[in-house]
């Protein structure tokens, strides 16, 4: 069948999981409280997650069928097995299809293949910045090219072993349906964000997979903790979307699309320069874009919330904070090649995050005790060297780093999970150790793995890691201050993951006594994807090899060259502003390849000469308390943002309610009173005084007139004898 | 000459009467010698030729006029009146205001009294031809009959607002 | 000047008349003397009328005193009325405690 038209489908498949789940779920598992059964001897760390422990669930079975055995299972209904198979099986199909895929786009000449299903969001034309006529469109569409080919068959390939480890991980808890449900919808949303052909859509599973992140992590919603770290884990991720959506609109009226295909082609068509002068439009997208980018896969600034996301379940963290969702924002600045091609600024700036991230983390790394916590922290800290890689314009390394760390990280994770089983739930390192000979296949997979990241020669971190180590310092965007601070970093990784190795599985055995009697290997289903991880990190660096090994044939080289067609338009342009790429010794590059491996293995040393005997506390110096207090990044953000800026905010704007508007409206009852008042005056003495005024002349001057009239009649007579009188002698005068 | 001294008697009488009227206590006794000063007047009206004026003036003025005085004094108790103070406070006043005019009234006949000497009484030449009365007669209804109506009209008037004044309950 | 008696000695009768009548009003606190000098002063003015009504020859002087007559008998009818009502209502016939006719 022709699998490159029905890659619509392959997000459908989990899509398909996950809505039975979480729609029927609850009538199909039995055991749908989410309680989690706890052993009777559970140990108290207060992040710590209790794994319950039923005897009767040690036996192995195929790694599909889960366990049933005999015994007492019977709260183990038909309907669970029902859960355990179909939504693995979901995540085979989509990953069957996507095989399939990619196979028959390998068969292409043009290796781009765009399936539209509908027009999601029309706009109307409008103005772009220079004045072209755009107009918005973002389709329900897929768009199978090299980069996304490799990103689904991580998701799809890792995601598969990570469900089927879950089968086994997850048959203690409760909220079995809940718990795949979720794990289907994040598969779904990631393979959205992957196969879409337009930012929007991309937007859609970005946000898709920060949600299902949220409603993982806090998947023991009863614990405080769980929850306070999935919103966390939202709230940080959401900063980064506002500068990735703010990012996206400038995209858009700069370049008038948003869909990929169109956007890579008007950025390398020549009508935009590089902005090598300095920092312009492109450039804040660009960085905006970028923001977004540190949000989703934990870059500084916005890395904290991934060290809190270990509340999740161990299979969450793997495929989740490992493998896929953590490197989302890789794809992303991979997929914008085109973009930071461009804008040479930002690309400095995603270089310097990247390498202050990986040393900064790495250095966290060094003292941490849980061992989730540590890995973590690596987390961080390898894509930090995925970013730095970006940053030099090495997108295909980025890109082959986040493959091959997909392998080794998942399953360091898967690994640990495994040793917390082990361990009826302990996670702090100082209670484990000489656990080697008793959880052998767990021991030796998780060795495979700290030797791949650790850079050892063969193993694929090594390829991987060695190049990015080289682009940085070659290339023309590169710089070898931080290929200094890269270096730095691979001496560190190496020494902590050895730390980490010695401490759980050499020495003697710290562990608590109750605990020890219980200690077994995992079932099956958890340890074969073990098994298939450890190949997988041991082998899959061998098709990225370096052009120095060239030696060995172009077929090792398939990475490289599988992606050259997405980065080769964005390095020709690049290149075109900035003369070709230069050419640089090969006798440099094979001592700086020397000389990584060298550190590697004099940190694997190092540690081993702490480590192996055992475990002594550290002398607790100030260092040694600011790392292992993360730096007090946590403290200066509660600090400046939550009690400044939320909590100081909200006062202040308290105190302007209350001071300033309800100040001015008793101002304005104030003035209303006191004209009032001046009218009050003006009224009684002003105007009634003319009243008065009036009345008192009028009195005053009949007061005179008022005596005359006595009601007398004879002095009324009397006036008019006089008044003859006058008369009288008025004539008498003339 | 004996017109002279029947002047003199009859003014003596009616400025004599008149003073003493002003000034007596009893009422009735003013009335009296009210009567007297106006037969006085009477008198000087016999002496100036106006007959039917004199018998008028006994007839109506003294007859008629003096004898409602009369009868109303004895109507009205006075006795309580003339044991009170007969004037007022401003008599004074008033005697000095009727100086000062009746001094100026003198001056005025004084200085005036040549522009009476026009032509001296036509003497006797009323004898002949008709009487006082009948001449009065002549002139009142004919040239006067207006004003007589009214006059009559007016003490019709007079009349009914006496009776309604003197009324107890109207 | 005493003896041949002319007008001028009535002009001065009637004023002496007249200025005694007019004491009287203003002079006397008894209504009922007031009203008798009234009727004085309008003697005094037919002594005037008739000596003028003698001095010219011509009658009309006279008339007019009839007429001077008849409204003094009107007055006094209506005067006296008029006392006879005060009387009843105040009890009082001296004129300075009748001042009803004020402010």
């Amino acid at each position: 069948m022709n699998f490159l038209d029905a890659i619509w489908l392959i997000p459908l498949f989990p899509l398909f999981g996950a809505a039975l789940m979480l729609l029927l779920g609850k009538k199909l598992d039995p055991q749908a409280a989410s309680t989690v059964m706890r052993a009777p001897d559970m140990v108290e760390e207060p992040d710590d997650h209790a794994h319950g422990h039923g005897h009767s669930y040690e036996h192995g079975g195929s790694h599909d069928h889960g366990h049933d055995g005999h015994g007492h299972h019977h709260h183990e209904a038909a309907s669970r097995l029902l859960i355990k198979l179909f939504c693995p099986g979901m995540v085979l199909l989509s990953f069957i299809f996507s095989v399939g895929a990619v196979v028959q786009l390998a068969g292409k000449t043009e290796k781009i293949h765009e399936v539209v299903k509908f027009t999601w969001l029309a706009g109307l034309p409008f103005h772009t910045a220079d004045g072209r006529i755009a107009v918005f469109g973002a389709d329900w569409g897929f768009l199978l090219d090299p980069l996304s080919s490799v990103m689904i068959l991580v998701v799809t390939g890792v995601g598969f072993l990570i469900h089927v480890y879950s089968v086994g991980y997850m048959a203690h808890d409760g909220g079995y349906y809940r718990f795949f449900g979720y794990l289907n919808l994040f598969v779904f949303f990631m393979l959205m964000l992957v196969l879409a052909n337009n930012y929007a859509l991309l937007f859609v599973g970005w946000e898709g997979v920060g949600l299902c992140s949220y409603l993982l992590i806090g998947f023991y919603f009863h614990k405080k903790s769980a929850g306070d770290a999935g919103k966390k884990a939202f709230i940080v991720n959401r900063i980064g979307d506002a500068g990735f959506l703010i990012g996206m609109f400038l995209l858009f009226a700069v370049v008038g699309s948003v869909r990929f295909t169109e956007v890579n082609q008007t950025l390398t068509s020549g009508r935009f320069t590089a902005e090598t002068a300095g920092f312009g439009i492109l450039s804040a997208t660009a960085l905006l874009l970028f923001i977004g980018a540190t949000g989703k896969s934990a870059q500084v600034p916005l890395y904290v919330w991934l060290p809190d996301a270990m509340e999740g379940p161990t299979p969450v963290s793997a495929l989740i904070h490992a493998a896929t969702m953590v490197t989302a924002g890789v794809y992303m600045v991979a997929r914008s090649n085109a973009l930071f091609a461009l804008t040479p600024e930002t690309s400095l700036i995603v270089m310097v995050i990247g390498a202050l991230t990986a040393i900064l983390a790495a250095s966290i790394a060094l003292v941490q005790n849980d061992i989730k916590r540590v890995l973590a922290y690596s987390t961080v800290s390898q894509l930090g060297f995925m970013f730095m890689a970006a940053g030099a314009g090495a997108y295909w390394v980025a890109v082959f780093h986040l493959f091959t760390h997909a392998f080794f990280k998942a399953l360091l994770f898967l690994g640990s999970g495994s040793v917390i089983h082990a361990l009826s739930g302990e996670q702090d390192m100082r209670k484990m150790g000489g656990l080697k000979d008793k959880i052998p296949t767990t021991f030796r997979t998780m060795f495979v793995g700290s030797l791949a990241i650790a850079g050892i020669p063969g193993l694929a971190g090594f390829f991987s890691k060695d190049e990015i180590l080289w682009q940085v310092f070659s290339a023309p965007h590169g710089s070898t201050a931080v290929y200094a601070v890269g270096l730095i970093t691979a001496f560190m990784t190496a020494f902590y993951m050895w730390r980490m190795m010695y401490m759980t599985f050499y020495g003697d055995s710290r562990v608590n006594p109750a605990v020890a009697g219980h200690i077994h290997e995992s079932p099956a289903t958890m340890t074969i994807p073990l098994i298939v991880l450890a190949i997988g990190s041991a082998l899959g660096g061998w098709i990225g090899v370096p052009k120095l090994w060239s030696f060995m044939g172009e077929g090792f080289r398939l990475f490289e060259h599988w992606l050259e067609p997405v980065f080769a338009a964005a390095a020709r342009a690049g290149a075109a502003g900035h003369g070709e790429a230069a050419h640089h010794d090969t006798t440099i590059e094979w001592l700086l390849m020397g000389l990584s491996v060298a550190i590697a293995i004099a940190a694997i040393l190092l540690a081993r000469r702490k480590f192996f005997h055992g475990y002594t506390p550290p002398a607790d110096t100030t260092l040694h308390r600011t790392l292992y207090n993360k730096w007090y990044v946590d403290e200066i953000y509660d600090f400046l943002f939550i009690n400044g800026l939320a909590k100081g905010g909200g006062s202040l704007m308290a105190r302007f309610d209350a001071r300033i508007v309800d100040g001015g409206v008793n101002g304005a009852g104030w003035m209303t009173r006191f004209i009032s008042t001046l009218s009050i005056w003006w009224d009684v003495w002003i105007i009634d005084g003319f009243v008065r005024l009036t009345s008192f002349l009028v009195r005053l001057i009949s007061y005179p007139v008022r005596i005359v009239q006595s009601g007398y009649v004879q002095a009324y007579a009397l006036v008019f004898v006089v008044g003859v009188g006058l008369v009288f002698g008025y004539y008498l005068m003339r | 000459m004996t017109d002279a001294i029947f002047f003199y008697a009859f003014a003596l009488l009616a400025v004599g009467g008149g003073v003493l009227m002003i000034t007596r206590r009893s009422a009735v006794h003013s009335a009296i010698w009210l009567i007297v000063s106006l037969l006085g007047v009477a008198g000087l009206y016999l002496l100036q030729k106006a007959e039917f004026l004199f018998a008028v003036q006994i007839v109506l003025y003294i007859g008629g006029i003096m004898v409602l005085f009369l009868f109303v004094i004895m109507l009205v108790n006075l006795d309580e009146a003339s044991r009170q103070r007969q004037f007022n406070r401003q008599w004074w006043i008033a005697l000095a205001a009727l100086a000062a005019v009746g001094v100026e009234i003198v001056y005025f006949l004084k200085a005036g009294g040549s522009a009476f000497r026009l032509s001296p009484p036509e003497a006797e030449a009323g004898a002949a031809g008709p009487g006082n009365t009948e001449q009065i007669a002549d002139v009142l209804f004919s040239e006067y009959l207006l004003p007589f109506e009214v006059a009559s009209l007016l003490l019709l008037v007079a009349i009914v607002g006496s009776v309604l004044m003197a009324k107890k309950r109207v | 000047m005493l003896y041949p008696i002319t007008t001028i000695h009535y002009l001065v009768l009637s004023a002496a008349l007249l200025l005694i009548g007019t004491l009287g009003v203003l002079a006397r606190r008894n209504i009922v003397i007031i009203l008798m000098s009234i009727e004085l002063i309008l003697n005094a003015v037919n002594v005037n009328l008739i000596a003028f009504s003698h001095h010219f020859g011509k009658v009309h002087g006279q008339i007019f005193a009839i007429f001077v007559i008849t409204i003094a008998v009107a007055e006094a009818a209506v005067g006296l009325g008029i006392l006879i009502a005060l009387f009843r209502n105040k009890e009082t016939v001296q004129a300075d405690e009748i001042d009803l006719l004020k402010w």
